[in-house]
């Protein structure tokens, strides 16, 4: 029978729950799991040079982490500068470096690799019952690009500065910034092959080595998550290079490309960055959906609800993200038909994301729901997803964009997308998935208290801003009127919150490593081929390879025939 | 401009249509977050694990197939009128009406330099009569910057290389804020000023009491003879070039056959880089004054082509 284990280390039930410890016990037995990846092979070289995508996303982790509280840290100057009107605590070009880095490694360092470079490493072979990636030491030269190029930049924007912005709009990059506008982009453009890497080595490996029986529509959506993620990194990252590279060659060549005093057009970049940052916010976004798809199912006990219409939408964002670029630009003087289509494209793309939310929603009903940690992170990510996709309606709206256009309305929308949605996924998708890379289980009450923390801290660090942008307040404005202070100071107040919510984890899950309870191979009871092997998983991952006889999320019996009828209790409880 | 405020003022005839868009989104909005909260909620609590609810069980094939379309076609029909209805407002916001009241506007790190067809100039300062449409006709010295004052809910970027135009009518007189809204280095968020809208009557005492520079189209006049364009282009001089009279918002057959219209971008295209469209039957032998004029001479020569062109103000 389906027991389902208690995770919670915490309450009166955590002391007798036992954590199905007899039956790792039992399987422990065999051979090949005696040595779990973390235990196969040791010292810093065998981590290094490893081609294991097990090693390599928590190699992943680790560099992420570190570029995720760096740029918090630069996140925390600014907010403390903003908390008074005057420019006080930094001067001018010193709160423009602060955002610049804050944009650059957020957007490049963390949020880009973030899901995908991680779980999605960790996971992508074992959900689909494969032995690694497709392109192993690829995978691994994908790692050391982005450290060396990471490394590179930030070592550019501590020690030089870059006053730009992450979005290095010409000609103000190429003609009148005094910062280190070529090294920046340099590595920028460097860790773009990372990423390229990375995203065809995912379709590869998709495409190539999904284990017997699992056709394409048994595919956990994690995967196909990924997959559309994949496929947006492989194929807009050469135009972010491109961009890049034409601004290496402006600015030192002093060919004309961009800047009109050479005969160039600054709009042109305008395109060019926008046509690969656009489906970029869409490689930030997509993997949280996968993710939180994962967990509602498992933590609901109930099959997706639209499995095929959660694939069609994740496509189709894909694809319809490719066309939207323009709604950066309504207010550059671009003509008012590209506007109108840009502007209709973007409600359009709205679709795919209202059909998610809702089934998610309809995937509750009739659930059997525990509240758990991820749980906790993933509902906060569907509430706010929805404020954060709402608001790109407003964005969309041309009369509405004209007035909140590079306001903080702006700022708030895309931190709700990006740290609301996708950042929230990610610390629910590194609870539910914790026990199996590590083999230990994470406090439970710890965990939900810091969900809760950065639901609300969240909250009240980005709603105020909102109100900011509606009322006029400009973006990367190092001062700022008297009249925008209360705002600014509440916002201030939610990052105190917000930082705390994120040290947190980084607490707990260290102290869990070594005292948390070892965790069974499957502790929440969950669906997918990654919980049918040992945790932390041997070096290979399956003992033998796994076959798939059932459809994803196999909570409970398939769908009956329309008539049929639909009493069909799951969890052993009898009708009401 | 002081105190705790959730509602910038409504200073334009924009700015209640602008609003109304917002605040139908706004609702709406609300209406879904509240409603997909309430079903979060309400699910979470009587279909949480061991409560009495009935769990399990699935709802038909064919029931799945009718929520899917339900909430795939009802928001895509709602985006369509929202788009439609906010798309129409943008149709105005790109036709100034004729007779507006033109003023210039030079955007350079870090200020704002307006000037009033009567030659009154003002730096991050702009004083405008309510009552009648304002069309503001901008440039930029360096780099991007963009022309945003939040009372009227309206912003256009100020692209170097560009003529860039907008337009709005003020209805409450008012100090409003300006502000730069393109980030274009150190002093970005000093780039600011006020707008001052008075009643007309103000606003002609406003500009009697002002010194009284030169006009635009005066200043214009003067470059021309400074810089030694009539020396080509009036008849009887040394070197042939095309007469410059009666040439503005007409057509310009090139070299090469190809016929432009002779509009802002034109005049700005052939004085600094003259040799991009040659006027058919003259050589290319004008030079560049790319670097050896500024942006703001350059509006004035504009200006002043356009008042003696077709159908211009000064015949």
């Amino acid at each position: 029978m389906n027991t389902i284990v208690d995770a919670q280390g915490s309450g009166s039930s955590g002391g007798s729950g036992s954590h199905s410890l007899p039956r790792q016990a039992e399987r422990g037995v065999g051979r090949e799991e005696a040595t779990s990846y973390l235990t196969a092979g040791h010292g810093v070289k065998s981590w290094l040079f490893t081609t294991d995508h097990k090693r390599i996303a928590i190699l992943y982790a680790l560099t992420i982490t570190v570029f995720f509280f760096i740029g918090g840290a630069a996140a925390t100057l600014i907010r403390m500068e903003l908390f008074t009107p005057a420019g006080d605590l930094v001067s001018a070009e010193g709160y423009n470096k602060l955002f610049t880095l804050h944009g650059v490694i957020m957007v490049w360092f963390f949020l880009v690799p973030a899901i995908p470079a991680t779980l999605g490493n960790f996971l992508l072979p074992l959900m689909l019952g494969a032995r690694d990636l497709a392109f192993p030491r690829l995978n691994l030269m994908s790692w050391w690009l982005i450290v060396i190029a990471g490394a590179f930049v930030l070592y550019v924007l501590v020690m030089g500065g870059v006053d730009t912005g992450w979005t290095f709009y010409a000609p103000y990059s190429t003609t009148y910034s005094n910062g280190y506008v070529v090294a920046a982009a340099a590595g920028i453009f460097v860790s773009g092959f990372s990423t390229i890497a990375t995203g065809l080595n995912f379709i590869v490996t998709t495409h190539t080595m999904r284990a017997p029986g699992m056709h394409w529509f048994r595919v956990p959506l994690f995967v196909w998550s990924i997959y559309a993620t994949a496929l947006i990194m492989l194929l807009a990252t050469p135009v972010l290079a491109m961009a890049l590279l034409l601004i290496m060659i402006e600015r030192l060549l002093g060919v004309g490309i961009f800047d009109p005093a050479l005969g160039g057009d600054p709009v042109l970049f305008e395109h060019l960055f926008w046509f690969y940052s656009h489906p970029a916010v869409y490689i930030m976004i997509l993997p949280g959906m996968g993710v939180v798809t994962e967990i509602v199912t498992c933590f609901a006990r109930r099959r997706i609800f639209g499995y095929q219409f959660m694939v069609y939408a994740l496509l189709s964002i894909a694809v319809v993200g490719f066309f939207v670029w323009g709604h950066h630009m309504f207010v550059a003087g671009q003509s008012m038909y590209a506007g109108l289509v840009f502007s209709f494209l973007s409600y359009v793309i709205a679709v795919p994301s209202a059909i998610k939310v809702f089934n998610w929603t309809a995937t509750l009903y009739r659930g059997s729901i525990v509240l758990d940690a991820p749980m906790l992170y993933a509902l906060g990510f569907i509430g706010l997803f929805t404020m954060g996709g709402l608001t790109g309606l407003f964005v969309a709206s041309l009369p509405i964009d004209v007035h909140v256009h590079d306001t903080y309305f702006v700022v708030a929308h895309f931190h709700y997308v990006m740290v609301g949605g996708m950042v929230s996924a990610f610390f629910g998708g590194l609870h539910f998935w914790w026990p199996k890379i590590t083999g230990r289980l994470y406090p439970e009450a710890w965990a939900r208290f810091a969900a809760l923390l950065m639901f609300f801290g969240f909250n009240m660090t980005f709603f105020p801003q909102f109100i900011l942008g509606w009322m006029g307040m400009p973006r990367r404005y190092h001062e700022y009127p008297s009249e925008f202070q209360v705002y600014h100071v509440l916002s201030s107040a939610g990052a105190v919150v917000l930082g705390a919510a994120y040290l947190l984890p980084l607490g707990y899950f260290l102290w869990s490593l070594r005292y948390g309870q070892p965790a069974s191979d499957n502790p929440w009871d969950a669906k997918g081929l990654e919980w049918r092997t040992a945790s932390p998983p041997p070096k290979h991952n399956f003992p033998s390879t796994p076959r798939v006889d059932e459809e994803a999320y196999d909570y409970h019996p398939p769908r009956r025939p329309p008539g049929g009828h639909l009493d069909h209790p799951s969890d052993g409880r009898p009708a009401s | 401009m002081e105190g705790l405020s959730f509602f910038p003022k409504e200073a334009s005839t924009f700015a209640p249509r602008t609003d109304a868009v917002f605040f139908t989104l706004l609702g709406l909005s609300a209406f879904m977050t509240l409603a997909v909260a309430f079903l979060l909620v309400y699910f979470c609590t009587r279909y949480r694990r061991g409560s009495k609810a009935r769990h399990g069980g699935r709802v038909s094939k064919l029931i799945d197939l009718e929520f899917e379309a339900g909430w795939s076609l009802i928001p895509l029909f709602i985006f369509l009128f929202l788009f439609t209805w906010a798309a129409g407002q943008e149709f105005t916001l790109f036709y100034p009406p004729k007779d507006a009241l033109e003023i210039s506007v030079v955007g350079k790190q870090w200020m704002w330099k307006t000037e009033h067809p009567g030659g009154q100039r003002e730096i991050n300062a702009l004083h405008i009569p309510i009552g009648r449409p304002i069309k503001l006709d901008m440039v930029s010295q360096d780099t991007i910057h963009s022309f945003y004052v939040p009372a009227f809910r309206v912003k256009h970027d100020v692209v170097p290389g560009r003529d860039n135009e907008m337009w709005f009518e003020a209805k409450e007189p008012g100090a409003y804020r300006l502000f730069c809204a393109e980030f274009c280095g150190t002093d970005h968020s000093r780039m600011i000023g006020t707008i001052t809208a008075m009643p007309p009557e103000d606003y002609a005492r406003w500009l009697d009491a002002q010194p009284t520079g030169e006009t635009l189209v005066a200043e214009g006049r003067r470059l021309y003879h400074e810089l030694g364009c009539s020396g080509c282009h009036e008849a009887g001089g040394s070197v042939r070039a095309p007469p410059l009279h009666g040439l503005y918002g007409g057509p310009v057959p090139l070299e090469g056959g190809a016929v432009v219209t002779a509009d802002e971008r034109y005049v700005r295209d052939s004085i600094l880089r003259p040799k991009s469209q040659v006027a058919a039957g003259y050589k290319p032998i004008m030079p560049s004054f790319q670097g050896s004029i500024d942006e703001g001479e350059l509006q004035a020569l504009q200006a002043w082509i356009r008042s003696i062109g077709d159908g211009g103000k000064e015949g």
